[in-house]
């Protein structure tokens, strides 16, 4: 019976067969009084590696916040995985295969590093072991039993992507994972978003780090003033760097 | 006979039990404002209000219904922590967008109500409840009378404390409650349903005065001001052990309370002020309370 649920819990899933993960289409958000998106039209198609990149207070993170609307207001449209979440209850959200990754980690200091692990409620089935992701980071592992914010930053940053990828979620929004962190760690990050990727997760990753970014992604949407102003393909990138990087300000 | 710095042994060990029997109310009662306060950041000062409701629906419960103790003891805590769930459903969720004084002030409003309406209807005299039958009598312990309701209050508070604190510190939904005292924003980004959460959390700190009201009814006179002096001092005791620690409140409770019991037998003057002045060292010494974190 629990199989059969399963199945049937995995199949409805995958019976959607549009290609699209994300869409989102004239999205404006409000914190209070401040207007932070101003429409704001991007897509991700299934399977797929997105980067929004900008300069700072161009509204990427302000994007995925509204994804799981964790902002003050939103119109427009996003939808996910065929469904519009608008109207949406906040946690009815992650249930539609969300992982969320916020920018300052939220690791939560009153929980050892295995409860943090293991706080996220399931949202889909096919969600990796606790077993599968102590090999993918081994490090977690040896301190499962420490105080989550005893960490350091990139074990804390490992713990806050390894705590979604149990929940079975196929969208991961990913802010600023690199933000802080040695070579050597992001190295090892950048590692874990391939192996994700190939697992045929969808990830949209908010990125300051363009060299991180620039040879995981498929595209690159670049934000300015709460807009997509700009899309570019891999295909495109290197035509385009010089562009880009006026774009950036780097 | 022994003698315990010059005061018999019998005395003594009896003025620390009362004392412990105190204490063990205390933990309840700030256990379940440290519960609430934490995930709400409400300062409940319904509590004493929602103990004596505990007392009151007990009491008018074996009058008129016949309900007996122990049902009362697991009904009572039911009833007034699902009234609790709709004051949080319907009054303090409209303002818990709002500075947490409102809050306060909210729940300081509902309590007076409460007292008023049910002195209106009691007058403020109060009731005996009777001790139920099997635990009537007491046990000599050798060096003392140990009246056998007072034990079992003893045990239950003691019981209950730790049923608590096991179901925060060791389960899941104990690990939700921490980590949505934390950053409630993230949980339900991680899809739990944080407002439900917050109306059971609400609700099973009202179900614990409730209970602690049940247990004091055959102890104390049941009457609608019970709650209001009791609270003052509980307050104080959350302030010594800090606010948002479990185990804090509970062994803050207990001291405190063996604390009183022993300032009765060697100076009893200040018996109701010690706690306070326990509060004031505190509060010089270490501002955030024994058991708080430093903000």
């Amino acid at each position: 019976m629990t199989q059969l649920a399963e199945t049937l819990e995995t199949s409805g899933y995958r019976d959607h067969d549009g290609a699209e993960m994300l869409r989102i289409s004239d999205l404006h958000a409000f914190y209070g009084e401040s207007h932070i998106l101003h429409g704001v039209d991007l897509d991700v198609k299934r399977g797929e590696l997105v980067t929004l990149l900008g300069r700072n207070g161009a509204g990427r993170s302000t994007t995925l916040k509204a994804i799981m609307s964790l902002v003050g207001r939103r119109t427009g449209s996003i939808v996910i995985n065929g469904t519009e979440t608008l109207a949406l209850k906040p946690h009815r959200i992650p249930r539609l295969g969300v992982g969320y990754c916020p920018e300052e980690r939220g690791i939560f200091a009153s929980l050892d590093v295995e409860e943090n692990l293991l706080l996220p409620p399931t949202v889909r089935s096919g969600g990796m072991s606790l077993d599968e992701i102590y090999e993918m980071f081994p490090n977690l592992y040896e301190r499962r039993r420490s105080q989550g914010t005893r960490l350091s930053g990139g074990e804390q940053q490992m713990l806050a992507m390894a705590r979604i990828l149990r929940t079975g979620a196929r969208l991961l929004l990913l802010d600023e994972i690199t933000e802080g962190l040695a070579p050597v760690i992001n190295q090892a990050l950048a590692e874990v978003l391939l192996k994700l990727k190939a697992r045929g997760m969808t990830i949209v990753l908010v990125e300051q780090n363009f060299r991180f970014a620039a040879p995981l992604a498929d595209r690159h949407f670049v934000m300015e003033h709460g807009r997509i102003i700009e899309e570019i393909s891999a295909a495109e990138l290197p035509g385009r760097r010089d562009h880009l990087n006026r774009l950036l300000g780097v | 006979m022994t003698m315990i710095f010059g005061v018999p042994l019998a005395v003594f060990m009896g003025q620390l039990l009362l004392g412990l029997i105190n204490g063990a109310f205390y933990a309840l009662l700030s256990l379940g404002l440290a519960v609430i306060f934490g995930l709400l950041k409400i300062v409940n000062f319904a509590h004493g209000a929602q103990y004596m409701l505990g007392a009151f629906v007990a009491l008018l419960g074996s009058r008129y219904l016949g309900l007996d103790y122990w049902l009362a003891l697991l009904l009572v805590p039911l009833v007034v922590g699902g009234f609790g769930m709709l004051i949080e459903r319907l009054l303090l969720r409209r303002i818990a967008h709002l500075d947490h004084l409102y809050g306060l002030l909210l729940t300081f409003g509902l309590a007076l109500i409460f007292e008023g309406a049910l002195i209106n209807l009691f007058g403020v005299s109060g009731a005996s409840y009777p001790i139920p039958e099997a635990l009537q009598g007491g046990v000599n312990l050798g060096f003392m009378f140990l009246p056998i309701y007072r034990g079992w209050v003893l045990v239950a508070a003691l019981a209950v404390c730790l049923f608590t604190w096991f179901m925060i510190e060791r389960t899941r939904l104990g690990a939700y409650l921490r980590a949505g005292t934390e950053n409630p924003a993230l949980m339900q980004a991680f899809g739990v349903n944080v407002p439900l959460l917050i109306t059971l959390t609400y609700g099973f700190g009202v179900a614990l005065a409730a209970f602690a009201g049940v247990l004091a009814a055959p102890l104390y006179p049941v009457s609608p001001t019970m709650g209001s002096s009791l609270l003052i001092v509980v307050f104080a005791v959350v302030v010594i052990g800090g606010m948002g620690s479990i185990l804090g409140a509970v062994l803050t409770g207990l001291a405190m309370g063996l604390i009183e019991g022993l300032t009765k037998v060697y100076y009893p003057e200040a018996a109701n002020t010690v706690i306070f002045l326990v509060m004031i060292l505190v509060l010089l010494l270490r501002p955030a309370g024994l058991f708080g974190k430093e903000a």
